[in-house]
């Protein structure tokens, strides 16, 4: 899932100056991680009227990254939205740029912070797991992603600083290598730890489009 | 026998091994670099140019190697990977050897957060052994990273890299000083020792592989100047190992500077007969002045 966090309300009422606006929610990450669900959209719509901001309407895309269900979701909204010159969209960056795609004469704006691909780990508790390298290696390293999890990208092993199964940047944070190890140790696989991995491919991540 | 480096001459010949640690300055000052050189001309065989240590911005490690062969010292080049990618690092160690720098120090690198710069961007394009990998690819088969080939004359460097033993899991810290090797290791500088009973067992596991015949591992000194410093090893930098004994005693003291140079000397002198051992590397933060009496009250000026 795509983990976002809200802006604050200070910094969204900044840039967004005078209304009217139409506000845009997503039914699927946004809503799971409390950004931009049917509750927050309501929560910010009242906000913003409170200020004296009007809102011409809002919507909760299903979901904001696709675009021709957008268009076709949007299209009963023509009127609300004819009466903004400002979207204001509560989604992942991507559903931002999805929105943007089809309003080139409005002003976009984002209420949102793109965080993560993470894991909803507990009910409020979301977790980075992969940065979309192009080349998965998790089966190597026993399910668990170094190459996101661990600051450094370590391919082969803990770096000096491990200490506990904590990282070094930080007590709160766990060390991915000492995950990685005690999982092999489970499995009995300690040696894959002794083989060299080799500097990672990033050409694998810079496609920009696919088809099928 | 042809050496790279007299580093690598010394130590092949079996003599005990003394580095020191130069921190280039914050500024473009190259006098800087060369008076804390003086203060340890003659104090040990080759000199450490850290590569923005803990991620603060300093003169460039090659810079500061290039001061150093200017007056005619040895140095050893440390590169990290947290700046560079291997294109970045490739360049780098070509400039270097160019220059006349013959030995250099592959490291990961302290992350951004801890410097100056957190908001900096952290490269990590590769890890230090995939970087001791690369270049001694570059030295010994001709091929960058890529596998495409070297054209004009190979880096002929002499590769270290650094070993922790109080790092975590502690099992697997000698698995990684043979990844080391593998990877093109040929001398290690260690993590600076306050707890030697813990440094020994590593020894012994080290050893019982015979690593210690493949590898020249030098131990690391920092002595402890005050009881700020002190718990600063002890708590917050990590990796660092300052067993209660040491901070006791350093509380204790009257003088603290002197307990620290005192436990570092008792330490050097542990460390020197552990068998295995073939130097000592010394890490003398913002203290090098002190560097000079410690080496020959250790007993190893007459080595050097
Ligand atoms: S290896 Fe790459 S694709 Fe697989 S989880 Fe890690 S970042 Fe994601
Ligand atoms: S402590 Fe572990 S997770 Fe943190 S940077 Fe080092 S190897 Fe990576």
């Amino acid at each position: 899932m795509i983990i976002t966090k809200q802006k604050n309300l200070e910094e969204i009422l900044r840039v967004l100056g005078n209304g009217p606006v139409f506000l845009i929610g997503c039914s699927e990450c946004a809503t799971l991680c409390h950004t931009g669900g049917k509750d927050e959209i309501g929560a910010m719509k009242e906000a913003l009227e409170k200020r004296k901001i009007p809102v011409s309407g809002c919507i909760i895309l299903d979901p904001a990254c696709h675009l021709n269900n957008n268009k076709r979701m949007l299209k009963e909204y023509s009127k609300e939205i004819d009466r903004s010159d400002k979207i204001l969209v509560f989604a992942c960056g991507n559903g931002v740029q999805t929105v943007a795609e089809l309003f080139a004469e409005k002003e976009i704006l984002t209420g949102t912070d793109t965080l993560f691909l993470g894991e909803i780990s507990r009910g409020n508790e979301f977790d980075k797991r992969c940065m979309l390298c192009g080349e998965c290696l998790l089966d190597i390293f026993g399910g668990f992603c170094p190459v996101t999890r661990c600051p450094k990208s370590m391919l082969n092993g803990p770096c000096g600083g491990s200490s506990g199964g904590k990282c070094e940047i930080s007590s709160e944070m766990e060390c991915v290598w000492d995950r990685i190890y005690q999982q092999l140790k489970n499995k009995g696989k300690l040696q894959v730890i002794d083989v060299i991995q080799k500097p990672k491919d990033w050409s694998k991540a810079v496609e920009m489009k696919r088809r099928v | 026998m042809s050496y790279r480096s007299n580093l690598e001459k010394i130590l092949s010949e079996g003599r005990f091994v003394v580095t020191a640690e130069i921190g280039p300055p914050k500024g473009s000052d190259a006098k800087k670099i060369r008076d804390k050189a003086e203060i340890v001309r003659g104090s040990a065989n080759a000199f450490n140019i850290t590569d923005n240590q803990t991620a603060v911005v300093r003169m460039s490690s090659l810079a500061g190697c290039v001061i150093l062969l200017q007056m005619d010292l040895e140095p050893i080049m440390q590169m990290t990977c947290r700046d560079r990618n291997r294109i970045g690092l490739q360049s780098d160690v070509l400039g270097a050897a160019a220059l006349g720098v013959r030995n250099i120090l592959c490291l990961t690198g302290d992350h951004q957060s801890f410097g100056n710069h957190p908001a900096a961007k952290g490269v990590f394009d590769v890890d230090s052994i995939q970087l001791l990998q690369i270049i001694k690819n570059m030295r010994d088969a001709g091929v960058f990273q890529s596998g495409d080939p070297l054209l004009a004359e190979r880096p002929s460097v002499f590769l270290g890299a650094a070993a922790n033993p109080y790092a975590d899991p502690f099992e697997i810290q000698v698995d990684l000083l043979r990844k080391k090797i593998d990877a093109g290791a040929e001398f290690i500088q260690t993590q600076s020792v306050y707890n030697v009973e813990k440094f020994a067992r590593w020894m012994d596991d080290v050893q019982s592989q015979g690593l210690d015949k493949k590898v020249h591992i030098l131990a690391g000194i920092t002595p402890l100047k005050s009881v700020r410093m002190t718990e600063r090893m002890k708590f917050h930098v990590p990796g660092t190992d300052v067993p209660d004994v040491v901070y006791q005693r350093m509380k204790n003291a009257s003088d603290p500077a002197k307990e620290g140079y005192t436990i570092a000397l008792e330490t050097i002198r542990e460390l020197k007969i552990l068998p295995g051992i073939h130097g000592i590397h010394i890490t003398a933060l913002f203290w090098e002045e002190i560097i000079p009496a410690l080496v020959k009250d250790a007993g190893l000026f007459h080595q050097i």
